[in-house]
């Protein structure tokens, strides 16, 4: 008998602790499969966050930090600085990247770092149980903003990616999503283009992927799946936001795929 | 080999390079800006690796990335950018990672002033970050032995798999004294690093964390740091005395790092003035471990005991804890950048003596 | 055998230099040296002062309270520095700069229009050097040759003022040995 599906090789046979219909495990997924086709595993490093991901240390199989809230940034410019050798990438939720740890992505992207971001935007705090992060939605309910994001008080939820995209350093950077089968094929593409820029020296290059919180949201898996789609796709455009300097073609796939999504 | 003047600051730099450091990441801010002026020019000369990062926040972060792939690695700073440290400073501890860190101390606490002090020693001796973790302190109290000690912190950090901090005042830092700097080491005789990250090529991953959830784990991570503090202590305490030798002393002086040496001045000018009287002086090197014992043996000599600090009394803790009561215990201090002179120390020691 | 100088000037007066070339010229005679500035925001314009102790033994201080020299370039650091200096010390006085005297009868003090003559030799910025040929001259720290070399060292990069930094240094020195005070 022939296998044709499995675990990928970069991810630990562990049952992983997320809950059901959280996104995490698919996108853990996509970034293994990514440094499995291009062959990185042996000298990838992955840094996990403070956040759900906090374990991700557990599940990936190649070698591993856990960071401190947020600088899983300045952690992986230590790491590929000293070892360029190295595959080095972040896996960080909303409060650590966008919160606590936005000088460190600002300045690790400005600098250029050549390491991969993956920047998982779910809108909420997920560990801490609920609530209020950079990016949840105006009138989403949280524990610390129990009657809805109220822009006036709290601003509005911040488009890192648009943000980081107005630096002038070379970079790649994307959005994509994980709550559709479509678009978790995309979300592999670009997965995958970013570390095959870092394999190949050019720049840093970073992927959001936005992603849902069934149980914090209070909604069922597939409740959670259509609020992503009709409540943070309209504020969070999907696509190639800023591709480096030396390669500005578009990558034709992507763009085609994104314009049905 | 011939001595060469050099800055505190700019030895310490190159010290580190001395002993096989290549990679550096730190913020500026005054009294040690000069460390990372300097390696910034020194470090590409020898194929090293210089990073200003945007905070010392990221720097320390950049250490503990650079250590945990198994370079020896260094930052510099001074009194508020190293309380920005300790969150980092706490990971590398727990995760068992070799760092050097150096600070140049300024006046505190807030932002305080950009003049010598050493109003950090309870930090780092015994606070710092959250946890039960320590750092290994080393004070010179002299560009020579600041060099000296430098060269021989990548070793103990590295030996000891734990950050080791060289404290120094401003003074340490601004002050040009002739050094004889220590020869190049040879990069490919540093120690192995099995555990570090480099890639799971052929062996399971190798993972930095300081996470665990399970009480257990972390429980026997804690006494796995508490044996190894245990060692430091036994085997690493330093300090040096002067004119302790004969057998009755009138006032033990106990003061480190540039302090000592004012103290020193001011011994001499009291006793040049009065044969008779006999004072003594003790320099703890290390200030973590702190070496009790050899104080406890000098204090036993003097009838009566004097701390010296650019602090409102810090080390006077170690010091009640080395004597147990034993003496009365005096204390002179200034603050704020506000040195004791020699005369000041003289004024004091004479009025004890009366 | 220990000698203690601060130098203090406006900062840009190049104290901090004749400092360093001083502590250079003790290090070369195999002497022992601490050179030790102020520093802070007064990088420029503010007062500025650097102790340099040589010594035949281990230095104990760097950091003196009641030095044996003074070496003053404005009038502010005459009077911080006059009152603490030991007696019989040494004050070297830029009078170009500084109308008055130190009220102590106690000290050893040397006027020399440091500014002028700089000026006159075709260096005005070498009023420095004029202060601690002035200061040699009074007080043999480190011998007059020494200082030279240190000079030629220092100014290996920029040769076209080692001639003119040499003539100021000594016409300095020789003032200050001839006892030719601008009083």
């Amino acid at each position: 008998m022939k296998k044709i599906f499995g675990y990928p090789n970069s991810l630990t046979v562990n049952p992983t602790h997320y809950c059901p219909g959280c996104t995490h495990g698919t996108i853990h997924r996509l970034v293994a499969e990514s440094l499995d086709e291009l062959g990185l595993r042996e000298r990838a490093v992955g840094i996990a966050p403070v956040g759900c991901s906090v374990l991700a240390y557990n599940y990936f199989n190649c070698d591993m930090f856990e960071a401190s809230h947020g600088r899983a940034p300045a952690v992986a410019t230590g790491a590929k600085r000293c070892r360029p050798d190295l595959i080095v990438f972040t896996y960080q939720g909303d409060g650590d990247l966008a919160s606590i740890g936005m000088a460190e992505i600002v300045h690790a992207a400005n600098r250029g770092e050549k390491i991969t971001v993956i920047f998982v935007n779910n809108a909420i705090y997920g560990m801490t149980g609920g609530q209020m992060a950079p990016t949840t939605m105006p009138g989403q309910v949280t524990t610390t903003c129990p009657a809805g994001r109220n822009p006036s008080h709290e601003g509005y939820p911040i488009r890192v990616v648009e943000l980081l995209s107005t630096l002038r350093t070379p970079a790649f950077i994307a959005r994509a999503a994980a709550h559709t089968p479509l678009h978790v094929i995309e979300a592999k593409r670009v997965i995958r283009e970013a570390f095959r820029l870092q394999a190949e020296d050019v720049c840093f290059s970073m992927v959001e992927v936005l992603s849902t919180c069934p149980t914090n949201w209070g909604l069922t898996p597939s409740e959670a799946n259509k609020w992503l789609q009709e409540n943070m796709v309209p504020y969070y455009p999907l696509g190639v936001l800023k591709r480096p300097d030396v390669d500005e073609t578009p990558i034709p796939e992507v763009a085609a795929s994104l314009k049905g999504a | 080999m011939a001595k060469v003047l050099m800055k505190g600051c700019e030895a310490i730099g190159e010290a580190a390079v001395r002993a096989g450091c290549r990679n550096f990441f730190g913020y500026p801010i005054t009294p040690q800006t000069e460390v990372p002026e300097y390696l910034a020019k020194r470090l590409p000369e020898v194929g090293g690796l210089f990073v200003q990062a945007e905070s010392e926040v990221a720097a320390i972060n950049m250490l503990y990335g650079a250590a945990g792939v198994g370079k020896r690695v260094l930052t510099s700073s001074s009194s508020p950018g190293i309380s920005l440290m300790a969150e980092g400073v706490s990971y590398i501890a727990t995760c068992h990672l070799p760092v050097v860190l150096v600070n140049i101390v300024r006046a505190g606490p807030g932002l305080g002033g950009i003049l010598p002090a050493q109003s950090d020693y309870l930090q780092a001796t015994k606070g710092h970050g959250h946890g039960d973790y320590k750092l290994v302190v080393l004070a010179p109290s002299s560009v020579q032995e600041a060099v000296d000690l430098m060269y021989e912190a990548f070793d103990l950090a590295d030996h000891y798999l734990t950050p080791v901090m060289v404290m120094g005042d401003g003074m340490i830092g601004q002050m040009m004294e002739p050094v004889e700097i220590p020869p190049m080491r040879d990069l490919d005789d540093l120690p192995a690093k099995p555990w570090a990250i480099t890639g799971a090529k052929g062996r399971k991953p190798n993972i930095v964390n300081s996470l665990y959830l399970s009480e257990v784990a972390c429980n026997a991570n804690n006494w796995k740091m508490k044996e190894k503090y245990d060692e430091i202590v036994k085997r690493e305490k330093r300090s040096e005395t002067y004119g302790c030798d004969g057998e009755k002393l009138d006032v033990l002086i106990v003061a480190y790092g540039t302090m000592a040496r004012i103290c020193n001045t001011a011994m001499a000018e009291v006793v040049a003035s009065d044969k008779q009287k006999r004072i003594g002086l003790f320099r703890p090197i290390t200030l973590w471990p702190y070496p009790y014992e050899a104080l406890a043996k000098e204090a036993e000599k003097a009838k009566q005991i004097l701390v010296v600090e650019m602090s409102t009394g810090q080390m006077v803790e170690d010091v009640q804890l080395a004597v147990l009561g034993s003496r009365p215990i005096d204390f002179y201090g200034l603050t704020g950048g506000l040195v004791p002179s020699p005369d000041d120390v003289a004024d004091k020691l004479r009025k004890i003596l009366t | 055998m220990q000698t203690e100088v601060i130098m203090s000037g406006f900062g840009g007066q190049g104290l901090m230099m004749i400092g360093k070339l001083l502590a250079y010229a003790g290090l070369e005679e195999g002497k022992e040296v601490t050179w030790l500035p102020s520093y802070g925001p007064e990088m420029r314009g503010g007062t500025a002062n650097c102790t340099v102790v040589v010594g035949d033994r281990p230095i104990g201080s760097p950091l003196i309270s009641s030095p044996k020299a003074a070496v003053v370039m404005n009038q502010p650091s005459l009077e911080k520095f006059a009152p603490t200096l030991k007696k019989n010390g040494i004050l070297v006085i830029n009078s170009s700069m500084i109308p008055i005297n130190s009220d102590r009868d106690d000290l050893r003090s040397f006027r020399i229009k440091a500014n002028d003559i700089a000026a006159e030799l075709g260096n005005r910025r070498s009023a420095n050097l004029v202060m601690l040929g002035a200061y040699i001259g009074m007080e043999e720290a480190v011998t007059h040759e020494t200082i030279l070399k240190a000079i030629e060292k220092t100014f290996e990069k920029k040769p076209q003022f080692v001639e003119v930094n040499c003539k100021t240094f000594m016409e300095g020195y020789e003032l200050a040995k001839a006892g030719k005070s601008d009083d």
